[in-house]
Order: C-alpha cells, then structure tokens, then sequence
C-alpha cells in the first residue's frame, strides 16, 4: 500500500461550503493580510498557506469514499458516497474512456450515504470496466440495483455497461484481493456495518466507519484492539462528542473522537484520523474537534509513543 | 477501586480514588450501585469528589452518565466536584459537562444543592 486518498468524509449527507462560509474565510484571510505586501505568487501562496484549513480551505463535504493506493493497475475504494463521482471523473481522465480498468470497492454497510455516489460513478457507464463489489451484507445487490431503479434514477442498474459484481465476504476468515489482505469485522450499526483491516508489504489500514462502540461491555473494546492492534492508520468513526454518543444519540450507530483515541491506544496504532465528520459541522467545528482530540491523546498518552491525530478532509492524502 | 462515601444531611458525597479506566470502571459502577438504587429516603443529591482521581476513560464516563440518569429519574441531583486539570479537560473535551453539574470544590456543590448539607459539611470541617 502505498497511500490512502480521501473523496468524501461527510457522514450522513453530503453538504456544500455555503456563501455566508465563503465570505467568513474571505475577510479573515484580508485582515491577517492587512499591511502586509506580498512580492510574488509563491509569497502569496505561503501566506494562504499560513492561514490554517478554517481559512484556507475546507473539509468537504462528500459522503464516504475512500481510496486506498496499492501501487497495482486496479483501483481499491472504501464505499461509494457522493465522493466516488469526483474519484470517477479522475480516474477516468487519468487513462481516458477507452482503456478498461478493474474497480474493487468495499462496503462497510448499504445505508445511503455509502451508495448513493454509485448512479453517477461515470465508469460503471463505460463498457470493459469491471467493478466487483465486496461487503459483508447479504443484500449487496440488492441495495445497489434498488437505488437505480424508478422512480428514484433514471438508468435501471440492469443497463450499466461495466462488468459489476457483487462478492459477499465472510467475516470469519482473511481473504486476499487486489494484492491486499482483508479481514473484516461486524460492527454496531444499525442493519450492521462492517470494518475492514487492510494489509500488505507491512502495512496495515483500518477502515471503521459508522460503529458504535458498546462502553458497558469491555469484551467489545477488547475486540477492537485485536482488529486495530498495531495499524499504520485507523480511519475511525468520530462523527460526535462521547457525550453525546451515550446520551442522546444512544443507538444511532457512530461513536466519539475520545474512544476513537482509546483504542488506538490501546491497539498501538500510529494514526487515527478522524472520519464520518457531523455534516452540521462547519470547518471551524471540525478544526476544534482536531485540537481537542489532539489534547487528549497528549494528557492521556502516558509511557506510550505518541499517537498522530489527524482529521480526514476531501481530497487528503495520507503516505504509508 | 477505592471508594468511601459520607452522608451529609440529605446529599451523599462520594470520593472515588484513582483512575477510573476500562479496568476499573466496573468496579466505580458496583461502588455507587446501592446509592443509586436504594438511597436513603429524602436523599436529595450525590456530589462525586473527584480530586483524587488522575483519569477518567470513556467506561468510566459513561458510569457517570447511568448514574445521571438514575438520579434524576428519581428527581435527585448529581454533580461532580474538585476535578483534577486532567479529568477537567476530559470533561470538557468529551462535553461533559452536559451531563453533570461540575463545581470547582465540594463546598460549592453542596452551597448549590442544599444549605443542610452544607452545614454539615461546615460542621465537619472545624
């Protein structure tokens, strides 16, 4: 493995960067510029680059799709959120509409905001692509052909062009695809979810994604460490607070930044990165939920190596 | 864990020592159990004392939480008092302090949440 690539870290829904959020980022860029001359573009660009992701850029606003960079021909994704079109136009610049490519995509679970990205995946329209679909739920196929069906798209799944094939995985055993290692673990969610350990030349990522973990049952985060024990990256549900967690989103299936750092600890796991981000979340939000995460593995690390914390955005790229 | 608890008129203040991690929350949750279901008649709150605890984890927050919950179904108040800088910032990272009323000292939790058991507590102290 050579990097995973981030297309959509939204949970939920995909939400778009509003005007009013555009305008914030504008005048705090001006007032810190304010009395200062830049003398060329590279001058320019390093004082944006100065600024920080609240002001210079944003998180996104995709839901899930993530990429995983094996150093092979064929493409590796995890779901297929809003943010597979954007991965789909790239790709498909990249080698052109006329050379055929092999697409395996991992579902964690069938809910929409993993799926709904794949009516407008532009190389599922191209005849010679072949896509193979791998997830733990019975009802893979199913769920893909319904959101393609009417009245909810225009273009039945039965007219794609592209090859698809849906593989279900047993959670009981590894399974060598693309040149990875893959395992997967059920996970609590609703309708279940699935997370899956990657692994190959040494590597190991995690995908987590949509898992709530169960505080009062310590057999439950036993089982998480094994799965996540010694990654180089663990992609991990924080979409809110642990209060709110264990509160008033009791048993709406995502978990917290707090347990997300616990067991990496515990694990000795490298990188968590932050995922699934809570779309009424502006990036002002998200960069203070980093800060504090990155607080608390500080004051909770003990004896241990210290633990990256980072928080996943559209378009991030992390080296393995 | 270790775990002493005194009444103070009608508030029961409890003072858990040491951290309360996966390992140990259970044993925070069995502690506070009998003051959670069956407090004496007219208790009208529970202070935790966390001075002389140095972590907290998820488990043991969410003991806190089902505490919070027991209580108030049962019209009493909870509120955690005196927390070291490190279970202070866990609190206010994991927003906590949405759950429970937090004080700076035992003293000022049981000035908000009954003069009896302040001056008890007052009595005790000379």
């Amino acid at each position: 493995m050579k990097c995973v690539r981030f297309w959509g870290t939204r949970g939920s829904l995909p939400v778009a960067l509003t005007a009013a959020g555009v305008r914030r980022k504008i005048i705090a860029a001006l007032r810190g510029a304010a009395g200062r001359s830049f003398a060329s573009d590279e001058a320019l660009e390093a004082y944006v680059d100065s600024l920080g992701m609240p002001v210079s850029g944003t998180y996104g606003g995709h839901s899930p799709c993530v990429e995983i960079e094996t150093g092979r021909d064929e493409y590796v994704l995890c779901d297929l959120g809003s943010g597979v079109r954007p991965f789909g136009q790239k790709a498909i610049a990249r080698h052109g509409p006329g050379a055929p490519q092999a697409y395996h995509v991992f579902l964690s679970h069938l809910h929409w905001d993993h799926i709904m990205g794949f009516p407008l995946f532009t190389p599922a329209y191209i005849p010679g692509n072949r896509i193979r679909i791998y997830g733990g739920h019975t009802a893979l196929e199913e769920a893909l052909r319904r959101q393609h069906a009417a009245p909810s798209f225009p273009v039945d799944f039965s007219a794609l062009p592209a090859t698809i094939e849906f593989v279900r995985l047993d959670p009981g055993r590894a399974h060598d695809i693309a040149g990875l290692r893959v395992e997967l673990m059920l996970q609590r969610h609703s309708g279940d979810s699935y997370g899956y350990r990657f692994s190959s030349d040494g590597k190991a990522v995690i995908y987590s994604t949509d898992s709530e973990h169960a505080l009062d049952d310590p057999d439950d985060a036993h089982r998480f460490v094994a799965f996540f024990r010694g990654a180089d990256l663990v992609i991990f549900d924080a979409m809110y607070s642990l209060t709110d967690a264990i509160s008033v989103k009791q048993d709406w299936g995502h978990s917290s930044n707090i347990v997300g750092v616990e067991l990496c600890q515990m694990a000795g796991a490298r990188q968590l990165c932050l995922f699934h981000h809570e779309p009424v979340h502006g990036d002002e939000a998200i960069e203070r939920v980093l800060a504090e995460t990155r607080r608390f593995e500080e004051i909770t690390r003990g004896d241990r190596p210290a633990l990256l914390v980072t928080a996943a955005y559209d378009g991030m790229e992390i080296p393995l | 864990m270790d775990f002493s608890s005194r009444s103070l008129a009608d508030v029961v203040v409890a003072v858990p020592v040491g951290p309360i991690d996966h390992a140990n929350a259970q044993g925070l949750q069995e502690a506070l159990a009998p003051l959670l279901n069956s407090p004496a008649p007219g208790t009208a709150g529970l202070v935790l004392d966390l001075s002389r605890v140095d972590y907290i984890s998820s488990m043991g927050l969410r003991v806190l939480m089902v505490a919070a919950k027991q209580l108030r179904a049962r019209s009493m108040r909870i509120a955690v008092a005196a927390l070291t800088p490190v279970v202070k910032e866990i609190f206010d990272i994991a927003r906590f302090n949405h759950v429970t009323e937090v004080f700076p000292t035992v003293r000022s939790a049981l000035e908000r949440i009954s003069p009896a058991a302040l001056a008890a507590f007052e009595t005790d102290a000379r």
